[in-house]
Formats: structure tokens, sequence, C-alpha cells
């Protein structure tokens, strides 16, 4: 899942869990479930290694990344 | 008075006639703006530019040496009315007289803007423009595309603010020429790699990045002419077509080109690019944060509901408990007031009924005969022997008693005693 789904689903269960009519049972699913995303979405945020790169076009249309 | 040529023995050489005319032309017409139609218009690979410009009387030859072409940004065009500044001379090789052209725009609106402005009709009409187009950019991309110059400050710029607003996002560099000649080309050319890239249609050497997920276009400041790339309506094509959302930076604020129309989202400078493709990491936390925050309002609320709900119905069942309670009570009151209400005399007459019963009762036990002396004559086979016939001499039968049984024996049968009266 890319962060954007993450972050995606993550608003579609808060605000599932914000309506009175979710049966408790459904809600405590959501819950979980939102549990493990929210685990998801601060791991991708714990990434520090961002790199630069340039794409470089070889002969033959082969690509390649340089520092 | 003479002058060089006067004689035949002074004859010039036909560059010094050329040469003279040249000075001439140059000395007695100073730099100037003329206006005309560019005719038989002619890009050399040399990068000098020759065309004719011409008006219903007459027409002169013009050049625009390589130098000069980059001030003028769109290529005039064959059939285009202008106004061109430059110093009419002679070329001394060829003996012809030519304008040579420093500076162009088109009569009546500006050549760029025309340029622009038909550009921006051809896209327009094809929905190019259509602010519905418009996509949204990622919250996060994983890698930030950036198609510039690799050696511009635009990129520096835009490295260092991803860097420092999130550290895990990668950049990936697509190099550009980003102005003169070259560059349409050159910029159709990256972004046709970034479009094989996205699609998954490129064949890599080594590791690739993950793929990028919103693109960069753009340079940073310079003269009209350095932006005129960014007009270019195949690069603008190009742009629209782009499979990940683009953000445009060219120029400063003041510069719109056409690249900025039809980009997902303009940016002022490569730096304000860099802010919109990025966001800041912490706020991005605070955004989770926030999120769950709210989940676990949003179940707390609905346990919290459920809670109410279960409380509503206990106070209901106790009420209805305690109303019953109440009126069972009630009734058991009443009658304990009737039983009251017969007083103590009743009771009084109740229990001396039951002490007449109880005597009566006692009066009749057969433990109550043997206590006054009597006994009771039982056979073997338990039978009560209540006459004389009951008894058989010689055998044995157990008398009853007040405390126990007595063994005895018939020794003879009797009809005369003393508890029966003679007459009988």
């Amino acid at each position: 899942m890319t962060f954007e789904q993450t972050l995606a689903r993550l608003e579609q269960i808060a605000a599932s869990l914000d309506r009175d009519d979710l049966p408790l049972e459904e809600a405590l699913t959501l819950f979980e479930e939102g549990i493990a995303r929210l685990r998801e979405a601060s791991a991708q945020l714990a990434d520090a290694d961002g790199k630069v790169r340039t794409l470089i076009e070889q002969a033959g249309g082969v690509f390649e990344v340089r520092e | 008075m003479t002058h060089p040529g006067e004689t035949s023995a002074e004859a010039l050489s036909v560059h010094a006639l050329t040469s003279a005319a040249k000075d001439v032309l140059e000395g007695g017409i100073p730099k100037l703006w003329v206006h005309g139609e560019v005719s038989g218009f002619k890009a050399y690979p040399s990068g000098h530019w020759y065309f004719t410009l011409k008006d219903a009387e007459a027409q002169v030859q013009a050049v625009v040496w390589k130098g000069s072409t980059f001030r003028i940004r769109p290529r005039p065009e064959d059939g285009q009315q202008v106004r061109a500044f430059g110093q009419l001379t002679v070329w001394p090789t060829s003996g012809k007289m030519q304008f040579a052209v420093t500076a162009m725009e088109a009569d009546g609106e500006g050549l760029w803007q025309k340029r622009f402005d038909e550009t921006r009709a051809r896209l327009e009409k094809d929905g190019l423009l259509d602010p519905a187009r418009k996509r949204a950019l990622p919250r996060l991309p994983r890698t930030v595309a950036v198609i510039t110059s690799s050696e511009g400050a635009a990129l520096r710029d835009v490295i260092a603010v991803v860097r420092r607003r999130h550290p895990g996002v990668h950049v990936a560099v697509l190099p550009a020429v980003v102005q003169g000649e070259a560059a349409p080309a050159s910029l159709l050319a990256a972004l046709e790699r970034l479009r094989r890239w996205v699609a998954g249609e490129a064949e890599w050497a080594g590791e690739a990045l993950p793929v990028p997920e919103v693109l960069i276009i753009g340079r940073g400041g310079g003269s009209r002419e350095d932006l005129w790339c960014f007009n270019d309506e195949a690069v603008a094509r190009a742009i629209a077509a782009c499979p990940v959302p683009t953000i445009s930076a060219v120029g400063h604020e003041t510069d719109v080109t056409i690249a900025d129309l039809v980009a997902d989202l303009r940016a002022a400078t490569p730096s304000v690019a860099a802010e919109h493709a990025v966001p800041v990491r912490e706020e991005l936390r605070a955004f989770v944060d926030q999120l769950a925050g709210m989940m676990a309002d949003g179940l707390q609320d609905r346990v919290e509901t459920g809670r109410r709900e279960v409380e509503r119905r206990a106070d209901a069942l106790a009420q209805r408990a305690q109303l019953l309670v109440q009126r069972r009570r009630a009734r058991a009151d009443r009658l304990a007031q009737r039983l009251a209400g017969q007083g103590p005399r009743a009771v009084e007459r109740q229990r001396g009924r039951l002490e007449t019963l109880g005597a009566t009762l006692e009066a009749r036990s057969p433990l109550a005969v043997f206590a006054r002396g009597f006994a009771v004559a039982r056979g073997a086979d338990g039978a009560t022997l209540a006459r004389r016939s009951a008894f058989t001499i010689g055998t044995a039968f157990d008398l009853l008693v007040q405390d126990g049984r007595v063994r005895a024996r018939t020794e003879s049968v009797e009809a005369d005693a003393p508890h029966l009266r003679s007459d009988r």
C-alpha cells in the first residue's frame, strides 16, 4: 500500500468510527484495522534514506540512476 | 580634390568598394526599426537566420547572426508582420546590402504574445487547459522527478527544500537543456523518459528508485528568451500527457508560460514547487496522530453510547422491578393489617381450641392407655388378642406394657374375671 492509500483508508476508518449507528462489533474490527494502518503510516514516515539520483539513458534505451 | 578610384590608374579592389559602401551605409543610416513582412525565412545549421523583409513596393535581405538569435523568441515565420531593429549594411564578400537584425517583435501585438496566444488557443481548443483536468498532488510521494538543467540553481533549490521538509523522499533528476534552440527537444526527451519509467516500459541497469509520483519541471529565472522553450506547444502537450501530476516552476513569480497553464499546479519558483511536492514530515506525523485521536475518540464515543444504552435499559428494568415489589408489599401489608385487625383475643381463642384438640388427641392415643396401667396381648402374627377365644393353652404371646414387652404363655383361659360384672 502506498502512503496515499494508507492515509485514505485511515481517514475512511476515522469517519466510520464517528458514526453512532455503527454496530459495536464492527466498530471494534475497524479500530483494530486502523491501529494496523497507523503503524504502517508511521513506519512509512520514519524512512530517512531519501536519495538524489540522476537518470541516465544508456545506448539502447537502458535506464540507470547515478549519484 | 580627388578621391580613391577617380582615375583608371587608381582603380579600387572590389572589396574596397563594398567596404566603402558598408561604411557609407552604416555611417549614414543609424540602427533603426523597420516594419515589414517576413518571407523566405531560413535558419541555417551555422545558427544564423536569413529571410527577406518586404512590403508591397520593396524588399531587403535580412540576417540575424547566431549571437542574436537567442534574443528573438519565437522564431519569426513567413508571412508574419514584424518590426525589426537593426543596422543596414553591406556584406562585403557578396556585395549585397542586408539588414542585420538584433531585435524583433510582432507588428501590433508583440511577437511573443501573438505566438503565446496562438499556442494557448490551440491547447484550449483541445481541452488541455480545462481546470477539471488538474490532478491532485500525492500527499507523500516516494520519489519526486525533476526535469531541469543538472547545472542550474533550480535543481539545487529543489533538492535542498525536499531534504529539509522530508529526508525520506527520493529525488530523481531527469536532466534537460532548458534554454536555447535545443531546449524543446531535450525537454521532450526527458518527459518521454519519465513516461517510459512510470509506464514500466524501461529496461534498467542496476537498481532503480521507486517510481516517481510527481514531476517538477522548470528552471530558474532568466530573460523572456531564456524561458521560451516552456512556451513550446509540443512540450506543453507532453506535460499535459504526463502520467504523474505535474508542477511547473519557470522563472520568477511574474513569468507565466504555456507550461504553467497545462501543469496541474503552477509554482512561482522551483523552491515553491518543491514545497508543494513534498510535505513537512512533522506536519504529516501530526496529521496521522490526529487521525489516531479521531479513531480513538470515535470508538470511545461508540462504546459510551453503548454503555448509556445498557444503563438506560437497566434503569427501566430496575424501575419495573421496584414497582412490582411495591405492589406486592402493599398487598402483604393489607393482609397483615387484616390479621392484626382481628385482635389478640381471637388468637387466644384459637390457641384454646388447639389445646382442647391436643388433649382429646392425647386421650385417644394408645400410649395414654398404657400410661394408665393397661396392657395389650399380641399373638406371634402381631394380631391383638382381645378375647378369650384368641388364646390357646400353652402358646406364647407378647404382653405390651407402658415401658416394654413381656414374653408370656397361656396357662389357662377363664370366663370369670374381676373387671367383668357378675351378671355377664
